[in-house]
């Protein structure tokens, strides 16, 4: 199969990339441009670990075609920390232990970021519901949750 | 696979008549992106349309909302002008998936898959819904409840696609309403749904009335038998227990994993009385 050019704005720099048809741009960030943070779960839009935004929506960037992106904006866990310093909802998930294997977290760290611009005081059945289609295996969620209103607090301080 | 974006719709159409192998359209991709992962669709042509003028657009048309096909769910969410003239069908729609399928998935989609639990259908079809088609000789306009045909299938012609979906202006006192039951709270596919769609005159008796049930037949069905029962008199006990046993009759449902035929048919039941509680005081009926 011929592979397709497409010129696309990744994390704030113009990138172009070639690829199939039928490739997803999950295997574009990972297998083409090395953006190895958005992981593969399952492939099918049901586990969130491939989570990214595009034109500033949260969408599964393994239900997207990389081909799609032509001229879209996208954006993934690599450009959440400014230079070398973390996003405040990256900092608060490793203070308060987020995470047990981090396969999920990009994911999650994705979703919440996208749930707090939104709505920067939501309840927790709100995080809860908006993080619905992002399964971990580790933490019970528990801690996901409160982290994500440490930091949302903590945002809103800012 | 090929993949296109067409140039007009025009163009789209005569592109989609000509192909000899499988083709598909990517609206979200949320359905078709997963059948190609899991090899169960492998199309030779995918045609992305999404570029298209009025793919992504809302537009009030005639007292109603023209939505565009490629429109996803959180945009609808978003347009408080709809969800506020059909919460119905807003809801319904809202019910597909996760945050990250709302930035995608589209009810056009969800129409033309053919999933007999299409969450976006039920009340689409008691909103009589208009899809417009475009094809190789023109455009037409389908009711919505004409559109699937049986699991998977749909009743448009080779070439043909869906650019948007009307939804006609509602009457005074009137509400609608959409409800599923799935075993979670989030995340997963029904079991059975309902929706609801009510008209009242100033007293509050219902002058008309439509129910849709999913899940519990190869389509979504609109019982007319039910709308009746409720049509006349307030959604008192005697009419909601007429009503849900047209509805319980209307049913045709299978036994899965997912739930029995006689589990399915008991909570359209339930669900179809729920619903028009809610649409009754969504209309502004009081009992
Ligand atoms: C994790 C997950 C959860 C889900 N949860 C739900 C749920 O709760 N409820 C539910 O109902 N569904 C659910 N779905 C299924 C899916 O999201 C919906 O059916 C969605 O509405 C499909 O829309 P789409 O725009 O993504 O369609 P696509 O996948 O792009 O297309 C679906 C089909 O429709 C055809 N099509 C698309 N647009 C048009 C058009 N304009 N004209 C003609 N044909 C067209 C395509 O050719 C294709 O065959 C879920 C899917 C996933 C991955
Ligand atoms: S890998 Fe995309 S949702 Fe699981
Ligand atoms: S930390 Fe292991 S899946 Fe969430």
């Amino acid at each position: 199969m011929k592979t397709i050019p497409v010129a696309t704005t990744i994390n704030g720099d113009e990138t172009e990339f070639l690829c199939h048809a039928d490739e997803s741009l999950l295997d574009v960030l990972r297998d083409r441009l090395g953006l190895t943070g958005a992981k593969e779960g399952c492939g099918t839009g049901d586990c969130g670990a491939c989570s990214v935004m595009m034109n500033g929506r949260l969408v599964c960037s393994c239900l997207v075609l990389g081909v799609e992106t032509e001229g879209a904006e996208i954006e993934t866990i690599e450009g959440m920390a400014k230079g070398d310093t973390l996003h405040p909802l990256q900092r608060v998930f490793l203070e308060e232990a987020a995470l047990q294997c981090g396969i999920c977290t990009p994911g999650i760290l994705v979703a919440a970021k996208a749930l707090l611009e939104k709505n920067p005081d939501p309840t927790d059945t709100e995080v809860r519901y908006w993080l619905a289609g992002n399964l971990c295996r580790c933490t019970g969620y528990d801690k996901i949750i409160k982290a994500v209103q440490t930091a949302a607090a903590e945002m809103r301080g800012a | 696979m090929r993949y296109v974006k067409p140039e007009s719709f025009e163009a789209a159409a005569t592109l989609l008549r000509d192909e000899t192998g499988i083709s598909r359209i990517l609206a979200g991709g949320t359905d078709v992106l997963v059948q190609l992962k899991a090899e169960m669709v492998e199309p030779d042509l995918m045609v992305d349309l999404k570029h298209l003028p009025g793919m992504r657009e809302i537009v009030a048309e005639d007292g109603g909302f023209r939505i565009g096909a490629a429109v996803s769910g959180a945009q609808l969410g978003e347009h408080d002008a709809v969800k506020a003239m059909w919460p119905g069908v807003v809801e319904g729609v809202e019910l597909i998936g996760s945050s990250q399928v709302q930035s995608r998935a589209t009810m056009a989609g969800n129409l033309c898959t053919g999933s007999p639990a299409g969450d976006a259908v039920p009340a689409m079809v008691t909103a009589e819904a208009v899809a417009r088609v475009q094809g190789p000789d023109g455009v037409r306009d389908v009711p919505v409840i004409d559109i699937p045909t049986g699991p998977g299938k749909n009743s448009l012609n080779k070439g043909e696609f869906i650019t948007s979906i009307y939804l006609p202006a509602r009457p005074a006192h009137a509400g609608d309403c959409y409800l599923r039951f799935i075993p979670r709270t989030e995340m997963d596919i029904a079991v059975s749904s309902a929706a609801v769609s009510l008209t009242l005159d100033e007293e509050g008796t219902v002058t008309d009335a439509r129910i849709a049930i999913g899940a519990v037949a190869p389509t979504v069905r609109l019982v007319k038998d039910a709308g009746a029962a409720l049509v006349g008199a307030k959604p008192d006990d005697a009419a909601i227990a007429a009503m849900v046993r047209a509805v319980e009759a209307a049913c045709s449902p299978i036994t899965d994993k997912r739930g029995t035929i006689e589990f399915r048919t008991k909570t359209a039941g339930v669900l179809a009385k729920r619903a028009a509680l809610i649409a009754y005081g969504r209309a502004g009926g009081q009992l």
